[in-house]
């Protein structure tokens, strides 16, 4: 396959055109693997013999931080190549990816303070990898609070681009920091949430089948919140280019 | 450089309280903590530490969005950009000037802060340590901030949004080293990951400030 | 050949303003630059003076050669006069800031506070800064904003004594200086919208 074919997604033209032709696959694809997902993970599995029926949550949990995760890196790579190429594609993207990652962030958040709560009796809990999930959450509110705050796509795209390089840095860093500084407060791994070592086979199918869910949902708005950038921007070429001519 | 970095200076002293400032803003931190969580000398000499590099970087964060905007707003930064100083110079000295201004004095007042909070005397060389090692590093990062959010309307909720998840893992380090010191732990751990924060960010960052004041100059 | 610029598109704000600029500026030359409000002159001298990047074309100039002045004249109200200009001059790396004093009439301000000053002599001294800094080439976008009569009369004697030294000079500027100097009208330089999205990949008209 020849790779340079990929950069003719880079015109926005193109982009939305093939975006048009995928998204209802995508979309359909994403919402027959949640349903399957979740009803299969809620309904028709045996409840944990420790967790009891609590347990369940896993299936948004798991897939949900996976993603909050996942469109923090999706954001990295299109900063770097906006940088790089300066495709517009490529920022828009970017750009249409964090609001998508807070909500994951979020529903990751929850579901664990949710999942938390009568696990460990305690809704919150300064575990390295809850704050890390709260600190990534700060991340994302300034990258999107940055984009928003300058008027100048380009000038908005190139700052915000940085931003995310040198915030991954920093997250990359704050992950180690919070590890080393809970070890300082409290010995021991009473709370740990390595639980996808835990996972019995009768959880993991449908545990795949909801992150292949979420992954395709992710997809899916990336694509939608995308195409809507271009549409905005091309608005404004359009009326643009009305008043100068 | 140097004659931007003796300028700023002196632009800090004759406007009145460019050193005075911080100093004012941790000292009233600190009076203020023992009326939020009661006087008992245990309780306090215990979150000493903590309080005092929250105050320290409250501190710093108080004065991150005057390092370019005076600049900008009176036209210096384009002049400086079509100078013969390297853009990663002017940020770097920019980054310098605020801790001369601001961190430096952190240190140096550090001790009597700590004696209001009841940190025990074992505790003060290393807090003044930490403060020493992280404090440029808070500059630095803040000044990467400042070049991003230089000529927003808004720019100073902003840069603080954007810089405290940025101050993260240098609060943590840095209290730490602070506060095993205090306890009598070992602290050479975190003093290792304080100063290489610190040489990181300075040898790294500039390259990015100077990159984003750029783009907000076009 | 001091600044010669080359089939230049400068842009602002993503939409092109101006196309298709040829000129060029010899030493001892200087250069008006005309056309009516918000038509791009200050973007092409901001764009020719390497603070933003140009569309398409180029801006071939020896390096460090310019000397930029805009409306907003980067001095520090708390410094002296002459601090502001030994600054700037330290900044440039020359040396002696009386052929400034002298030549735009400050010698009596030299103490006083930049911030004490009247909006002329403020100019006054910002256009002073540009003796200090040792450039061949001055990029001036409108500097006789505020300036009184004899003001622009010193500001004109400087232009002269510049160029006669071999310097060069790009203006902004719609008042007549009484020099001897080509004037570029950049209006019919006007950017017209394209069709189809050929060549635009920086800007939004890539998005139609």
């Amino acid at each position: 396959m020849n790779l340079n074919a990929l950069w003719e997604y880079a015109n926005p033209v193109k982009f939305s055109r093939t975006v048009s032709l995928v998204l209802p696959w995508v979309s359909v694809l994403a919402l027959v693997s949640l349903v399957v997902g979740l009803v299969w993970g809620f309904f028709f599995t045996p409840d944990d013999y420790r967790q009891g029926s609590t347990v369940k949550i896993i299936f948004l949990h798991v897939p949900s931080a996976m993603m909050a995760i996942s469109a923090w890196f999706m954001m990295l790579v299109t900063s770097l190549i906006w940088l790089i190429r300066r495709h517009h594609v490529s920022a828009l993207a970017a750009k249409a990816a964090a609001p998508i990652g807070i909500v994951m962030t979020l529903i990751a958040l929850a579901t664990g303070a949710i999942w938390g709560q009568p696990m460990w009796g305690t809704w919150w809990a300064w575990d390295p990898r809850l704050t890390s999930f709260l600190i990534l959450f700060l991340f994302y509110l300034g990258y999107v609070a940055l984009w928003e705050a300058i008027e100048n796509p380009d000038t908005a795209a190139d700052l915000t681009a940085v931003l995310c390089i040198v915030g991954s840095v920093f997250a990359f860093l704050s992950r180690y920091a919070v590890n080393f500084w809970n070890q300082g407060l409290h010995q021991g791994a009473s709370l740990s949430l390595d639980k996808e070592e835990n996972v019995a086979d009768v959880f993991s199918t449908p545990l795949y089948v909801c992150i292949a869910g979420f992954v395709l949902l992710f997809v899916a708005l990336v694509f939608l919140r995308t195409r809507t950038e271009i549409h905005k921007r091309r608005t404004k070429a359009l009326l643009a280019r009305e008043r100068l001519g | 450089m140097i004659s931007l970095l003796l300028r700023d200076l002196r632009l800090a002293m004759r406007a009145g309280g460019g050193f005075g400032l911080g100093l004012s803003f941790f000292l009233i931190v600190t009076v203020l903590v023992p009326f939020g969580v009661g006087p008992g000398s245990a309780l306090l000499a215990k979150i000493a530490p903590g309080i005092l590099w929250l105050g320290a970087l409250l501190a710093c964060l108080l004065s991150l969005d005057r390092i370019f905007a005076l600049d900008w707003e009176d036209g210096s930064l384009d002049l400086l950009a079509t100078s013969p100083l390297p853009m990663e110079g002017v940020v770097t000295v920019k980054a310098l000037a605020h801790w001369l201004t601001t961190g430096l004095p952190l240190c140096i007042a550090s001790p009597v802060f700590a004696l209001l909070l009841s940190l025990p005397p074992e505790g003060y060389q290393w807090l003044i340590l930490s403060l020493v090692l992280g404090t440029p590093a808070l500059s630095v990062i803040g000044t990467f901030g400042a070049a991003l959010t230089v000529g927003l309307k808004r720019g100073g909720l902003l840069l603080s949004l954007l810089v405290l998840p940025l101050y993260v893992p240098t609060l943590i380090f840095g209290a730490e080293v602070a506060r095993r010191g205090a306890e009598g732990l070992a602290t050479t751990t975190p003093i290792l990951m304080l100063a290489g924060i610190s040489a990181g960010t300075i040898a790294l960052l500039p390259f990015a400030s100077a990159l984003v004041l750029r783009v907000n100059l076009r | 050949m001091t600044l010669t610029v080359k089939d230049l598109t400068i842009s602002r704000g993503g939409i092109p303003v101006l196309e298709g600029l040829n000129f060029s500026l010899e030493p001892g030359h200087a250069l008006i630059l005309r056309g009516p409000n918000g038509v791009g002159k200050t973007t092409l001298l901001r764009t020719v003076a390497g603070l933003q990047p140009p569309v398409m074309g180029e801006v071939h100039a020896a390096p460090e050669s310019f000397a930029y002045a805009a409306h907003s004249d980067g001095l520090k109200a708390t410094l002296s006069v002459s601090e502001n200009l030994h600054f700037w001059a330290d900044v440039f790396g020359t040396k002696g800031i009386q052929h400034a004093l002298d030549g735009f009439d400050l010698n009596a301000l030299a103490d006083r506070p930049a911030g004490a000053l009247s909006a002329g002599q403020k100019r006054r001294l910002g256009l002073a800064r540009l003796l200090v800094t040792g450039r061949p080439v001055w990029i001036l976008d409108e500097p006789t904003v505020s300036l009184d009569v004899a003001s622009v009369e010193l500001f004109a004697n400087a232009v002269r004594a510049h160029l006669a030294e071999g310097g060069a000079a790009l203006i902004a500027t719609h008042i007549d200086l009484g020099l001897d100097a080509e004037v570029l009208d950049v209006g019919p330089f006007r950017a017209k919208p394209k069709s189809g999205t050929g060549g635009f990949d920086g800007l939004d008209e890539s998005f139609l």
